[in-house]
């Protein structure tokens, strides 16, 4: 049977971690993560769990280990945060390219300097591109869910890709919530038991990991983590239609909400995302159109999907937690990418970026609103006034 | 032909052990030793200090070089007791791996 229980973020990725009991945890601490490494370490020291917990100098450390265990044939779990991502950066495309089914949660923190403990989500936005599945979670029990599903993402054998699980820093990690979490048992059924295809303890079939790569052999492994990630989308899907059959709740790529007779939206991901919910609502109270497309799956991107969804529309908005510095009118990862996508697959859409809440500053309903409102603008006059705007900014 | 991305084990694994010696890195060699072996007195001190395992033995006797895989390092001349084995520069043999073992041509034949 399930339990309710009163869990922030950090509690229900340390539960869902328990319940997967993974062989080996290597990890740092790390403000806002450090909760769920601290309350799963107890679950090691009262001998509820079985893994081997490692405790490191450092997140590049961290991340190595993560590695070398994984490449060992262990089912490898950690947890990191804005600068512990970004010193584990070398190693991340390690575990990639060594196809290493390593499963992270990524509490989303801003990046120094100045240094900040808040929530942006620069930090996994800048890891994009190192191979990794980015699955964004809007709050405590999508990151319970989302963990429980990231270990059979990561583990399948047409995928054997890292997974990052990402949500909001302090706002879903520290915040408390009802939880459901289910029956110990019936985790352990779901995520099964892990049979690493080639592990470097298995002495009957010696494997060498990692071996140099030159120009003879490197781009072929890169073309093999490209199908890696083409296949990753529909094991994603399959892993969320057997986790709702299981556990009842049903996740896809991205959610929509009140977007089918929609005019306008906004495309925002993670906690932000129940609070443009609200401001939807309140909206179409008072008569307007307004929808939202709450992205999940970052990594791999479901390009063609979201302009399908998004092609009706009269204007969307894409709001980015991070700015891609320098790039086309110094707007954000999400924006970017959507905006291409748009374009590729034909949906002919006016768009503009609101980049918002860098380095945790507050998103109130009224922006939100705002920002419908100036898509309705958008919507009646066909002109994009701004292409990128940043939300609450002091002049 | 290499093989192609479909059919490498994924992420650069090598599954068979052993399987160094089908990579041939004598196309790397600038330089090729060569050996006086009417001077050689067998007594492997180059086998021993080969990090490519080129030394060719036979009957514990050094019979000559693995020209396939000696990257041509010159560990082998250098620690030589009764310097047998000299340095030749790789352009001199024209591209052949055939095993030049002759008497006279190390050791200053020339």
């Amino acid at each position: 049977m399930s339990e309710f229980k009163a869990l922030d973020g950090t509690g229900a990725v340390a539960e869902a971690m328990r319940q997967i009991n993974p062989d080996v945890v290597a990890a740092y601490p790390i403000t806002p993560q450090t909760a769920i490494v601290q309350t799963f370490s107890e679950f090691v020291a009262d001998g509820l769990v079985d893994t081997e917990f490692i405790t490191v100098e450092s997140e590049h450390s961290a991340m190595s280990a993560c590695v070398g265990a994984a490449a060992a044939g262990a089912r490898v779990m950690t947890a990191t945060s804005s600068a512990g991502l970004a010193f584990m950066w070398e190693i991340l495309y390690v575990a990639a390219s060594n196809r290493l089914p390593i499963v992270m949660t990524n509490v989303n923190r801003a990046l120094s300097a100045p240094i900040n403990i808040h929530c942006d989500h620069s930090d996994s936005m800048g890891a994009r591109d190192a191979g990794w599945i980015h699955l964004f979670c809007e709050n405590a029990q999508e990151a319970y869910d989302t963990i429980i599903q990231a270990v059979r993402i990561a583990e399948h054998p047409d995928v054997l890709l890292p997974v990052m699980v990402l949500f909001d820093g302090f706002i879903t990690s520290h915040a408390e919530e009802r939880v459901e979490i289910f029956d110990d048992a019936k985790v352990k059924a779901f995520v099964g038991e892990y049979r690493p295809k080639y592990s470097l303890l298995d002495l009957d079939h010696p494997v060498t990991y990692g071996p140099l790569d030159f120009t003879d052999y490197y781009f072929e492994h890169k073309r093999q983590q490209v199908e890696a990630m083409r296949h990753a989308q529909k094991v994603i899907l399959d892993v969320a239609d057997e986790f709702a059959k299981t556990f009842g709740r049903k996740y896809g790529l991205f959610e929509t909400y009140r977007l089918d007779d929609a005019e306008v939206a906004i495309v925002v991901s993670s906690s932000t995302a129940g609070t443009a919910r609200a401001a939807v609502d309140k909206l179409r109270a008072q008569g307007a159109k307004v929808g939202l497309l709450k992205p999940r799956v970052f990594r791999p991107f479901p390009a063609q999907e979201l302009a399908h969804a998004l092609r009706h529309l009269k204007a969307v908005g894409v709001m980015d937690r991070a700015i891609s510095f320098g790039s086309m009118g110094n707007a954000g990862p999400l924006f970017l990418e959507l905006a291409a996508a748009m374009k590729i697959y034909d949906a002919n859409v006016p768009m503009a970026d609101f980049v918002f809440g860098l380095g945790g500053r507050d998103i109130v309903p009224s922006q939100i609103e705002g920002v419908f409102r100036d898509l309705l603008q958008v919507a009646k006059t066909g002109q994009v006034r701004e292409l990128v705007t940043y939300l609450g900014v002091r002049e | 032909m290499a093989k192609g991305w479909k059919d490498l084990p994924i992420g650069g694994m090598i599954l068979e052990a052993g399987n160094s010696a089908q990579y041939n890195t004598g196309a790397w060699r600038a330089f090729r030793p060569v050996r006086d072996a009417s001077r050689c007195t067998n007594c492997m001190f180059c086998w021993v200090y080969c990090p490519d395992s080129s030394i060719r033995v036979k009957d514990e006797k050094m019979v000559g070089f693995d020209l396939l895989h000696c990257k041509g390092c010159g560990i082998c001349a250098n620690v030589c007791p009764v310097k047998c084995i000299e340095m030749h520069d790789e352009a001199e043999f024209g591209g052949s791996m055939e095993m030049v073992d002759e008497p006279g041509r190390a050791g200053g034949a020339k």
